[in-house]
């Protein structure tokens, strides 16, 4: 039932995070790099042209040159420091407050080039490069350390789903605001009582002739208190069968009948909220796709969800002290070796997990590339990926000892350690649970049998 | 390089697989082990069949044209491996090729590898290398000793399970001509011809129904033309073909594991119980799903590694070390998930899997388990 994933921008920065650490670890893998910024591969072609003359050898150099050199000149030097927290990024919409005036200045920047959307065409907002160029783009700010200029959940999930979905009027509505970091978008999809289950969401919309009366609850939407609009599963009919009663509507945050209680995870921070609707206007023209088949248009935008770890890999990283290192100054060390050989390892073990993971991760671009249909090797990506970063953060417990767990004060970093493991349990859960993407390996990919009840 | 196959290698993988299937069926290893007089059985592997082998070029892929092989190198070697190891394939190739061709090409003079390579390349000749002395690999411990009289070497000692020793024409041995039983330095190897007075070849009857052998020395003398590359220093060129041999190892155990997980699929379709195939309980499904994604991690593990062999990188020990943990994990996941997996089925002599899972140890076991892979990885990143 669910052959993709719910993603947050939350699972895209664990993500990155996961790609930077390995290279923090100063891990001597080969064509490591090639993974650091694995996604792009998984870019379905959809909105570059792919001109030869652009796309050549000699062209994309010359591009590349100019780029670096508009970078350097544009970039401010504090949006080249490695990103520390969320809040270091830039999420844009009409409540944002920039963190300093270089944040603002590198966003109006970006925006002008429409490199917030490398892709897009211009009447859209974007510059209209083709994925080549888009790639070098990236790889540019990448060397520089540039951080992304704007982190958006609507560039990465709902901008594809209008584009492929949506009617003219809403893409000239919506997308160049989208582009411009204007409107910050939430996704109103889980419910209380529709989780891995979403499709039995019950979230009502009453037809009212040229709009809808929403009410119900959406649960875990990420920055849902901080949005400006949501795009909202509805169900519309209450009679047909589960999959085929659901809606995908837009509408502003900014009125009477939504309210927001922000619920606070055990890491400490608080970035979703439960979102309420008690007659909540959605105007008909805000209906993407046709009524009863919002399932489609939902399912579609899910699929996006790598592009968007694209997006987030693009960001500065320091080298931090390897994990070696600290095992070795906690543990002690004999004749060059971690003194507790268990954790020796585990550790060992574990950067042997992590570099097959990276590696299938460049398997599976090479597939791409060489034409092959993207292979069964997707589907484990986000089984594995979650496991095995929720495995390195229990390790980092394990090697740094009491030190990981203290959670105020400079000492501790301000509980770095501890609030990254705690956030690390929500990868498995957010983006459909583990479970359930064990569920779909086992019946798409492996064609087992559902039960026979 | 890429993670991918290139047009050649896929053809070559293609036409493996169909041979093992035609040639050297599962049924092969169930044939040797109950005929034990039978000539085949005696040897351990069908020797027509590898005459044919060497026709198709196989025991050529990693030997540069210019000693009669055919350039495919470690990639070609390991889809040919990967593709025998579904069928349980017993023959010399990983023996003779990965271990004893890379030993010479390697370590050997101009003049041994134009001597050997060749026949290697067309399977005339069998090699095989004489490393482990105890129950456990451990490259270190080589207590086999060769003195040093006038111009000829005088060997002295006991190997333990060499595998294809007692069909093997050469040997690559490691003796000590120096130090202490337990130091890197003084080690040495040797090109012993296993007709040579003195060499005793006792054939160990293993658990997969394969070849091993132990192998003593008794005062074996052998001109100084036998030495393969520098004498004392030949711990690091050892440690490089056993990392060969590994890599190749776990080619093959990706074969194995995957024929068996589909076995084990297939079962988990048909075999019904509760009015329902008992794949579709979840308890299983799970641990099917969790089992397909190590061995899609082992398939980039093992490409990378026969990649970096090709490529001669620095990486070489590390991919060995990664590939060979992974695999025998996942090897000994799969053979006892199938097993189980399989209820009372599992544990008769009806199916195949019991013949995996004996394998599987063998294999894990050769050249280090994952135990000294872990230690060793841990070693070479400096921790
Ligand atoms: C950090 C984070 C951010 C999120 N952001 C958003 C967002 O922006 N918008 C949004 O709409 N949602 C968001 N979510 C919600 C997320 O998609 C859901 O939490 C997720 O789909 C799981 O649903 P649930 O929490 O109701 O758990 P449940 O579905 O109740 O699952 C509970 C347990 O039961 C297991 N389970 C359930 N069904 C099965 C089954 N069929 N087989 C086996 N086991 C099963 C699960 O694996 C899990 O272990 C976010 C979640 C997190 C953690």
């Amino acid at each position: 039932m669910w052959y993709f994933s719910i993603i947050s921008p939350v699972v895209f920065w664990q993500y990155m995070t996961l790609c930077q650490i390995v290279d923090e670890g100063g891990c001597k893998w080969p064509n490591i790099d090639s993974y650091i910024f694995y996604p792009s591969f998984t870019r379905r072609k959809r909105y570059g042209q792919l001109s030869a003359d652009c796309d050549s050898k000699e062209a994309l150099e010359a591009f590349a040159e100019e780029t670096r050199a508009w970078l350097e000149e544009n970039c401010p030097p504090a949006m080249r420091e490695p990103v520390r927290s969320d809040d270091d990024m830039c999420w844009g919409g009409r409540k944002w407050e920039f963190e300093s005036e270089d944040q603002k200045l590198w966003l109006e920047r970006m925006v002008a080039k429409g490199w917030t959307v490398p892709t897009w065409p211009e009447e859209y907002g974007g510059a209209g490069l083709s994925k080549k160029q888009e790639k070098v783009l990236f790889k540019e700010m990448r060397k520089l350390k540039c951080r992304p200029a704007l982190s958006s959940i609507g560039v990465v999930m709902l901008a594809p789903a209008l584009m492929k979905y949506g009617t003219e009027a809403q893409k000239k509505e919506h997308l160049p605001k989208i582009a411009r970091g204007e409107i910050r978008w939430s996704q109103g999809y889980s419910e209380p009582g529709a989780g891995s289950d979403l499709a039995s969401l019950k979230t009502a919309a009453e037809d009212k002739g040229d709009h809808w009366l929403i009410n119900g609850s959406k649960i875990w939407t990420t920055y849902g208190h901080k949005a400006d609009w949501m795009f909202c599963l509805v169900r519309t009919d209450f009679n047909a069968p589960k999959r085929e009663g659901i809606s995908f509507v837009m509408f502003d945050m900014d009125q009477p009948g939504v309210t927001t209680k922000p619920i606070h995870l055990i890491s400490g921070t608080s970035y979703f909220c439960q979102t309420f609707f008690d007659d909540v206007r959605a105007e008909k023209s805000q209906l993407v796709g046709e009524e009863n088949k919002g399932w489609t248009v939902a399912k579609y935008l899910l699929q996006h969800e790598r592009d968007t770890i694209a997006m987030a890999a693009s960001g500065g990283g320091k080298k931090k002290k390897p994990i070696e290192q600290i095992a070795k100054e906690t543990y002690g060390e004999e004749k060059g070796k971690i003194a507790d050989s268990a954790v020796r390892n585990q550790l060992a073990r574990f950067q042997i997990r992590e570099a097959g993971f990276g590696l299938t991760l460049q398997r599976m671009g090479d597939e791409a590339k060489a034409g092959s249909p993207p292979g069964p090797a997707s589907s484990i990506m986000k089984y594995y990926g979650s496991e095995l970063n929720k495995d390195r953060r229990e390790l980092m417990l394990n090697c740094n000892g009491m030190n990981s767990l203290g959670w105020e004060g400079d000492e501790f970093n301000n509980g770095e350690i501890a609030r990254s493991w705690l956030k690390s349990k929500t990868n498995s859960i957010e983006g459909g649970t583990s479970e359930i993407q064990l569920n779909i390996i086992a019946k798409r990919v492996l064609g087992l049998p559902g039960v026979v009840s | 390089m890429a993670l991918v196959l290139n047009e050649e290698q896929q053809l070559l993988k293609d036409s493996a697989v169909e041979f093992f299937k035609e040639y050297l069926p599962i049924d092969t290893i169930r044939q040797l082990r109950d005929h034990p007089d039978s000539e085949d059985s005696q040897n351990g592997y069908k020797k027509d069949v590898w005459q044919k082998m060497g026709e198709m070029g196989w025991p050529a892929t990693i030997i540069p044209e210019e000693y009669g092989g055919l350039g495919f190198g470690f990639v070609g070697l390991g889809v040919v491996l990967e593709a025998g190891g579904r069928t349980l394939a017993p023959s010399p190739l990983l023996s003779s090729v990965a271990l004893g061709a890379s030993a010479l090409l390697l370590a050997g003079s101009e003049e041994q590898k134009n001597q050997w390579l060749p026949q290697i390349a067309s399977g005339e000749a069998i090699f095989t290398l004489a490393l482990q002395e105890g129950p456990a690999h451990n490259p270190r411990l080589i207590t086999t000793r060769a003195e040093i009289k006038g111009s000829d070497y005088v060997i002295n000692g006991k190997k333990t399970f060499v595998s294809d020793g007692h069909i093997a024409d050469q040997l690559v041995v490691a003796v000590r001509t120096d130090g202490d039983d337990n130091s890197r330095k003084g080690q040495s190897l040797l090109l012993v011809d296993t007709k040579q007075a003195g060499v005793s070849i006792k054939r160990s009857v293993m658990v997969d129904t394969r070849n091993m052998a132990e192998i003593s020395f008794d005062n074996v003398t052998v001109p100084a033309s036998a030495l393969l590359g520098e004498q004392d220093n030949a711990f690091a060129v050892i440690e490089q073909i056993v990392d060969r041999g590994n890599i190749a190892l776990a080619a093959e155990m990706l074969g194995s594991v995957q024929e068996a997980f589909e076995q084990t699929i297939e079962y988990l379709k048909t075999r019904e119980q509760f009015g329902q195939p008992i794949g579709s309980f979840q308890a299983l499904q799970h641990r099917a799903a969790q089992m397909f994604c190590e061995i899609e991690i082992g398939k980039s593990l093992v490409m990378s590694a026969l990649n970096a062999v090709d490529a001669g990188g620095f990486d070489i020990p590390y991919m060995a070390c990664s590939a060979k943990v992974h695999m025998c994990d996942t090897y000994r996941l799969v053979s006892n998930e199938g097993i189980q997996m399989h209820g009372g089925m599992g544990v008769t002599d009806e199916l195949d899997i019991g013949l995996f899972i004996k394998r599987a140890r063998v294999v894990m076991q050769m050249l280090g388990d994952e135990n000294f892979h872990v230690q060793r990885y841990a070693s070479l990143r400096g921790y």
